[in-house]
């Protein structure tokens, strides 16, 4: 994990020292909510409907058990005992005192933690695998760039004030595990024919009112030149993109606007007068950084074990959740595990500060100290021992964390909607909690087999509906909170959009025509391999339609 | 006046926007900045007078255009028409960093204390800080940082590189 430097420490003192004296100041009314309004978007802090949230940055998804801790006593101390992962891998509190929040920021700077950049029209938080590192199917570990790029993107002076938010993915493995596609920046490294490591670029991808797929505007940039091509990205986005139209000011519309071709030529204008300056990276610019991520001391063990075995024959239900939250690592002996953060019990993402403390015992019993929190809206447990795994799932399955639902229908991705976001126009939680009743059977999500279904309360789409195989939009029609359907998309390497199916349907009716969908695939499906979106993308939308509307 | 911050010390400003551009044989002397449209068609006359010129652009306008001009203008005015349109910092890089510009480059508008730090390290050089501003507290401003990691116009370098 990346250590932190003397000048890193400075850096967050200063800014916690920097944060308090606006609070102050917006306490005094010397500051108007407007203008304050600019710098608490810059640090995480929004005005919600019942009070400020606050979302604290977790770098590419890694923490330390330490820092889970700090995590915990923040959500004890300050909030309501519980904190709730998004989809940008951060964690956000609920019910913060604005006068508080410096306080947060400094006990959150102790662990080299902050929420520089999660909100606000600048670089945000950079997103990556939760198997970075450990996956076996990786071709270079995105961490080390990943951490190139929030140094660079930290306070960077020219793009702080950008015509919108900003979002960059990094992916380093054959499967795309971090939605590269739909950022406004994705980057996959990948090796050419001679056997270098660069990366493929991905520009324009989005959610939201317009959701589009990422255009590959560079299929081979050499590492080093990672960070002035961004540059010239960022710069020609702040010149050219649209701020007449807050819909209209991501950097996709920019794309799509200007054209591909042109909007390539664009940047690789500007990208030939700097490629050569400081930001250029030399190799020893990525070694340090690298030296920063390297393999723990793994034992080396056999990848098969005995007791586990036996466990898994004498216990349906450690088999159960052995064979859908645990995956392979890339070491013999090693597995990564997935703590469902989809329980019946609690929203999507929460978890309670308890549940923080106690995984972070058992990282460091388990897992090497350090926890991984997904784009899923899930935690992962990324060093465990084969043979550690069925105490580990005890452990878990006593808080609530166990569900064996990963990649299934009830690992849904749901935004907080109308129960606590300003933005929202209809509920999502409740909508989510109805959902995972209703399919609240092992057998049947068992049988559906790897399905994704989102939920968001409004347009702004972070519940990634538009990306789910099955997706769901909750908008308000007269005062009427109704859900439309989308079926059809695709946050991994086979992007794509969902299309809407017709008309939407009321709060009572949603969960019925969910299940009606699912009806309609298992009954089409050619056999059990087959998946949802290739049934789907075989059979089309008709016989779809017929059942919900027929 | 009492708004106005150059080279990081209050100063006096010696500058006059002129837009009375109806005349451009009588012009007034001192130093006087005018909107980069007007320059483009009364250059000459401008050039004729004996004291500064400088150039006012509107955060849309080509820095680039201003390329075989810079060594004569003394002072170029780059807007923040709101505190969220950032188009300015961009202007002001490419002005230090890419022409080397070495003039006064003053950033008007929406200048407020919590923007100066990254102004400064985009090259402006003084401000025309609105109103209400507090000067002990935005001349305060400037250092209320310390780290920097990436290259702007004030480093050449990314922190890991120093």
């Amino acid at each position: 994990m990346y250590q932190y430097s003397q000048a890193d420490h400075q850096l967050l003192q200063e800014r916690v020292a920097q944060f308090r004296d606006q609070v102050q100041r917006r306490l005094n009314g010397d500051l108007s909510e407007d203008e304050f309004k600019q710098q608490r978007l810059r640090n995480g802090l929004y005005l919600q409907i019942h009070a400020y949230m606050l979302r604290v940055a977790v770098p590419y998804g890694l923490m330390s058990s330490e820092q889970m801790r700090t995590l915990a006593h923040i959500a004890r101390k300050y909030d309501r005992g519980y904190g709730h992962f998004s989809t940008r891998q951060n964690i956000q509190y609920n019910w913060p005192k604005l006068e508080d929040v410096p306080q947060i920021l400094d006990d959150l700077a102790k662990v080299e933690m902050h929420a520089i950049q999660t909100s606000g029209n600048c670089i945000r938080n950079t997103t990556s695998d939760p198997l970075a590192g450990v996956a076996r199917d990786e071709i270079a570990d995105p961490r080390p760039y990943c951490e190139l790029i929030r140094q660079w993107s930290t306070f960077h002076p020219e793009f702080n004030f950008l015509p919108r938010k900003f979002k960059i993915a990094v992916s380093g493995a054959i499967n795309d595990r971090a939605a590269v596609a739909v950022h406004d920046i994705g980057l996959r490294l990948v090796k050419n024919d001679a056997g270098e490591l660069g990366l493929e670029v991905y520009v324009g991808g989005g959610l939201g009112r317009t959701p589009m797929i990422g255009k590959l505007i560079r299929k081979f940039l050499p590492t080093h030149d990672m960070l002035t091509y961004l540059e010239a990205i960022l710069r020609v986005y702040n010149q050219l993109g649209r701020r007449d139209n807050l819909y209209k000011a991501r950097i996709k519309i920019l794309v799509h606007e200007t054209g591909e071709e042109k909007f390539r030529e664009l940047v690789e204008a500007e990208w030939n007068e700097i490629k050569k300056t400081g930001l250029a990276l030399t190799d020893a610019d990525i070694e340090a950084i690298q030296a920063h991520f390297k393999d723990p001391d793994y034992e080396t063990l056999s990848d098969f074990d005995e007791d586990f075995d036996a466990h898994l024959l004498a216990n349906a239900e450690f088999a159960k959740w052995a064979e859908k939250n645990v995956e392979l690592h890339k070491k013999d002996g090693y597995r990564v595990v997935y703590l469902s953060l989809k329980s019946r019990n609690q929203p999507a993402g929460d978890v309670t500060a308890d549940q923080m403390d106690a995984i972070a015992d058992l990282a460091d019993k388990y897992s090497l100290s350090a926890i991984r929190s997904t784009h899923r809206q899930n935690l992962v447990l990324s060093d465990v021992k084969l043979k550690d795994l069925y105490e580990l799932w005890q452990e878990l399955k006593a808080l609530d964390l166990a569900t064996p639902n990963y990649n299934h229908l009830t690992d849904l991705i749901s935004c907080p909607g109308m129960d606590y976001c300003s933005l929202a126009t209809a509920r999502s939680i409740p909508i989510a909690q109805a959902l995972t009743e209703r399919f609240d059977s092992y057998d049947y999500i068992n049988d559906l087999g790897d399905i994704s279904l989102n939920i968001s309360g409004c347009i702004n789409a972070c519940g990634h509906h538009h990306v789910a195989n099955i997706g769901i939009l909750g908008v308000n029609k007269k005062g009427v909170e109704v859900y439309q359907l989308t079926l059809g998309g695709s946050a991994r390497d086979d992007a794509s959009i969902g299309k809407i199916i017709g008309p939407a349907f009321t709060a009572d009716e949603i969960v019925d025509a969910v299940a009606t969908v699912l009806d309609v695939y298992l009954d089409q499906r050619e056999d059990e391999e087959e998946g949802f979106l290739t049934t789907y993308r075989r059979i089309g939308q008709e016989p779809f339609k017929e059942k919900l509307y027929g | 006046m009492g708004n106005y911050i150059k080279d990081r010390k209050p100063a006096e400003d010696s500058w006059v926007p002129y837009t009375g551009l109806e005349d451009v044989d009588n012009l007034p002397s001192g130093d006087i900045y005018i909107p980069f449209e007007e320059w483009q068609t009364h250059r000459d006359a401008f050039l004729k007078r004996n004291s500064r010129v400088g150039l006012i652009l509107e955060n849309t306008d080509d820095v680039f255009a201003l390329k075989d001009d810079l060594d004569r203008l003394d002072l170029i005015v780059l807007q923040f028409p709101k505190m969220a349109d950032g188009r300015a910092f961009t202007q002001a890089r490419l002005l230090r960093e890419r022409l080397g510009y070495k003039g006064e480059i003053r950033a008007t508008g929406d200048v407020l204390q919590d923007q100066v730090f990254y102004m400064q390290r985009c090259g402006f050089n003084s401000f025309e800080l609105r109103d209400d501003q507090d000067i002990p507290s935005v001349l305060a401003a400037f250092d209320e940082m310390t780290v920097t990691y990436q290259p702007a116009a004030d480093e050449a370098l990314p922190i890991w590189k120093r």
